[in-house]
C-alpha cells in the first residue's frame, strides 16, 4: 500500500459513519424543512411536496414557537450562569479543603454527575411530588410568617409543582444544575492545581483580598478553561429534552422548549416532519451562531487542529 | 492567638460549606435508593422518613417478576447492555483508527475533517432525529436494537475521535520510529507499541460512549416500537404514562439503571475529567 493512502484507509470507517449518519441527515433536515412531510410521505405513497418557506412562516406565526424559544433561551441563560457560578465556587472550595474532605466531596460530586439524565429527572420529580415530596415537607418546616412573607403562602401540603410552567422550569433548573455543576468544579480544580502557588503568595504579600486575587490572578490564568466550560454548558443546556419530557410530558404545551416542540411536531399524530425539521434547523442555527466564535478560535489555534 | 482563632473559624466555615455541598450532591441519589427499599406506607406519607423503618424488597421483586410494560426489567437491562456494548465495540475500533490517522499522519483533507468533528459537537443530536428516523426506517432497522446501535455509534463518534486523538498524540513518536528502525512492520508497530500505550485512553473513551448510549432516551423512544425492545430509559419513562405513579417500582428501576454508571464513573474519574476537558464535550 502506498504510504499516502494509509491515513485515508484508517479514516474510512469513521468517515463513512460521519458522512452517512451525521452530515447527510443534517442536509436532509434542511431539505425537509422546505417540504411537506406527513403520513403519506412517510409511508411513501406520495412524494414529498416542496412548499418553500411555508414551514418557517407557519412556525414563526405560531405563539407556541415563541414561548418555546423564550423557554429555551431563559432556561439556558439562567442554568448556565448558575452552573458556572456554583461550579467555580465549589472548585475553589475543593482547592482550599484538607485532603480527606476534598476526596470525600469529589466522590460525592462524581455520584451526582454520573446519574443518567432520565434518573435525575425522575429523582427531582419525586423530591417535588405534590403529596409525598420532600420539598413540600421542608417548606412546611419554615415558620408560617416567614413562608408567608417570602412566598405568599404558609401551607405547602399538596402544592402541585408540576402544574405550572414556571415551577416546572424551577425544578428543571435545579435538576440540570445539580447534575452539571460537579463537572465544572472538578475541571476548575484541575486548573487551579496547575497555577504555581508563588503567585498566590505574592498576591498575599501585596495585601490582596481573596476576591481581588480571584479576579486578578485566578480568572485570567484560567480563562481558557472557563471559555471551554461556558461553551460546553451552553451546548448542553440549550437542548435539554429527556429531562423535560420526564418532568413536563407532552401535554403541557406552555412548557415546551424548542427541542420538545420539534419532537412533538414531528412524532405526535398527525406527524408534521417538515415543520419539525424547520424548528430543528432554527435551533441548530442558534447554537452554531452562539458557538461560532468558539469554533473559529479553535480552528485558528494551530495546536488544536494540527 | 487571634490569628489561630481566625484560622479555626475559617476552617470550620470551609468544612461546613463542604458538608452542605456534599449533602446537596448526594442526598437526591440516597433518596432514590432509600425510596426503592421502603414499603408503600413509608413512601406515600407526608412525614420525613430518612431511613426505611421496615426495609423491603417488594419493589425490586415486583420489577423483576411482574415487570414493567409487560416484561421483566431484565429484558430492558439486557437491551441496554446490548446497545451500549455494541456502540462501544464498533465505536472503539472506528475512533481508534481515525484518531491514529489524524494525530500520526499529515494528509489532504485533515483540517476539514477536524472542523466537521468540531461542528458536530455543536449540532444537537435532536436536530438529526427526524432524518435519522426516516433513514433507519428506510433500511429496515426500525424496531431493531441494531438500528439503535448504529445511531449511537454516529452520535458518540465525533467526540470519541476528539478525545482519543489527545491520547494518541501524547505517545512520543520516537517510540514508533525506534520500532520501525528495528524492522517492525507498520502493523506490528501499531499493535505492539502504540496500542498498549493508548489502551487507557481507549478505556476512558469507551466508558464515555457506553454511558452516552446507556443514558440515551429520545432515539430509543422513537426507534423501538415493541416493548420487548425497550431500553432502560424508555422503560422508566413508561411508568409515567400510567395512572397513579408507582414510585417504589420507579425508584427500584432507576436505582438499577444508575448504580452501574456511578460505579463506572468512580473507577475512571481522573481520566474522565482530563479526557473530557481535553476532548471538550460530554453528551
Amino acid at each position: 500500500m502506498p504510504p499516502w493512502l494509509i491515513p485515508y484507509v484508517l479514516l474510512l470507517p469513521g468517515l463513512l459513519v460521519i458522512a452517512g449518519l451525521l452530515m447527510w441527515p443534517m442536509v436532509q433536515v434542511v431539505i425537509m424543512s422546505f417540504q411537506k412531510v406527513g403520513l403519506p410521505q412517510i409511508r411513501g405513497t406520495r412524494p414529498a411536496e416542496y412548499v418553500g418557506f411555508e414551514n418557517y412562516t407557519k412556525i414563526f406565526e405560531n405563539d407556541l414557537f415563541w414561548t418555546s424559544l423564550r423557554n429555551t433561551v431563559v432556561f439556558a441563560a439562567v442554568t448556565v450562569t448558575l452552573t458556572l457560578v456554583l461550579g467555580t465556587a465549589v472548585g475553589l472550595l475543593l482547592h482550599k479543603l484538607g485532603k480527606a474532605m476534598s476526596k470525600v466531596l469529589i466522590i460525592g460530586l462524581m455520584s451526582a454527575w454520573a446519574v443518567p439524565p432520565v434518573s435525575a429527572a425522575i429523582i427531582w420529580r419525586w423530591l417535588f411530588d405534590a403529596d409525598a415530596g420532600i420539598a413540600n415537607w421542608l417548606l412546611n418546616l419554615l415558620p408560617d410568617w416567614l413562608s408567608q412573607a417570602l412566598f405568599g403562602q404558609a401551607d405547602w401540603s399538596g402544592h402541585p409543582w408540576l402544574n405550572d410552567t414556571v415551577t416546572i422550569y424551577l425544578i428543571l433548573i435545579l435538576c440540570v444544575l445539580w447534575a452539571s455543576f460537579p463537572f465544572i468544579s472538578v475541571s476548575v480544580l484541575a486548573g487551579l492545581k496547575s497555577i504555581p502557588s508563588e503567585l498566590y503568595e505574592a498576591a498575599k504579600v501585596d495585601g490582596s483580598t481573596p476576591w481581588r486575587t480571584f479576579w486578578k490572578v485566578t480568572f485570567p490564568l484560567l480563562r481558557p478553561v472557563f471559555a471551554v466550560l461556558t461553551i460546553l454548558s451552553i451546548i448542553w443546556d440549550f437542548k435539554v429534552l429527556a429531562q423535560l419530557l420526564i418532568l413536563a410530558g407532552q401535554t403541557n404545551r406552555e412548557a415546551y422548549n424548542l427541542s420538545l416542540y420539534a419532537f412533538t411536531e414531528a412524532f405526535n399524530a398527525p406527524p408534521k416532519m417538515g415543520s419539525g425539521a424547520a424548528i430543528a434547523v432554527v435551533l441548530t442555527l442558534i447554537l452554531l451562531v452562539i458557538t461560532f466564535v468558539h469554533v473559529r478560535q479553535m480552528v485558528k489555534q494551530g495546536d488544536e487542529l494540527r | 492567638m487571634k490569628h489561630t482563632t481566625r484560622r479555626r473559624v475559617g476552617s470550620i466555615a470551609l468544612n461546613g460549606a463542604a458538608i452542605v455541598v456534599l449533602l446537596f450532591a448526594v442526598f437526591p441519589v440516597y433518596w432514590m435508593v432509600a425510596t426503592a427499599f421502603k414499603p408503600n406506607n413509608e413512601i406515600f406519607t407526608t412525614d420525613f422518613i430518612l431511613f426505611p423503618r421496615d426495609p423491603t424488597l417488594e419493589h425490586v421483586t415486583k420489577i423483576f417478576t411482574d415487570g414493567v410494560a409487560g416484561n421483566s426489567i431484565w429484558v430492558y437491562m439486557g437491551n441496554s447492555v446490548v446497545v451500549a456494548l455494541g456502540t462501544v465495540l464498533i465505536g472503539a475500533v472506528f475512533s481508534l483508527l481515525a484518531a491514529t490517522a489524524v494525530s500520526r499522519f499529515k494528509f489532504k483533507g485533515r483540517a476539514p475533517f477536524m472542523i466537521v468533528l468540531l461542528i458536530f459537537q455543536m449540532v444537537p443530536a435532536e436536530a438529526l432525529l427526524i432524518s435519522l428516523f426516516l433513514m433507519i426506517r428506510g433500511v429496515g432497522l426500525y424496531d431493531q436494537l441494531l438500528g439503535l446501535v448504529v445511531v449511537n455509534v454516529a452520535l458518540t463518534l465525533p467526540f470519541g475521535i476528539m478525545m482519543l486523538r489527545n491520547f494518541v498524540a501524547a505517545v512520543p513518536k520516537e517510540l514508533e520510529e525506534a520500532a520501525w528502525i528495528d524492522g517492525a512492520s507498520r502493523f506490528t508497530t501499531f499493535w505492539k507499541v502504540l496500542f498498549p500505550l493508548v489502551a487507557p485512553g481507549l478505556v476512558a473513551t469507551s466508558i464515555f460512549s457506553f454511558i452516552t448510549a446507556w443514558n440515551e432516551l429520545i432515539f430509543a423512544l422513537i426507534l423501538m416500537r415493541d416493548s420487548t425492545g425497550y431500553t432502560m430509559p424508555v422503560a422508566l419513562r413508561f411508568f409515567f404514562g400510567q395512572r397513579g405513579t408507582d414510585w417504589g417500582a420507579i425508584m427500584a428501576s432507576s436505582t438499577l439503571m444508575t448504580i452501574p454508571v456511578i460505579v463506572f464513573f468512580l473507577l475512571v474519574q481522573r481520566r474522565m475529567v482530563s479526557g473530557l476537558v481535553a476532548g471538550a464535550v460530554k453528551g
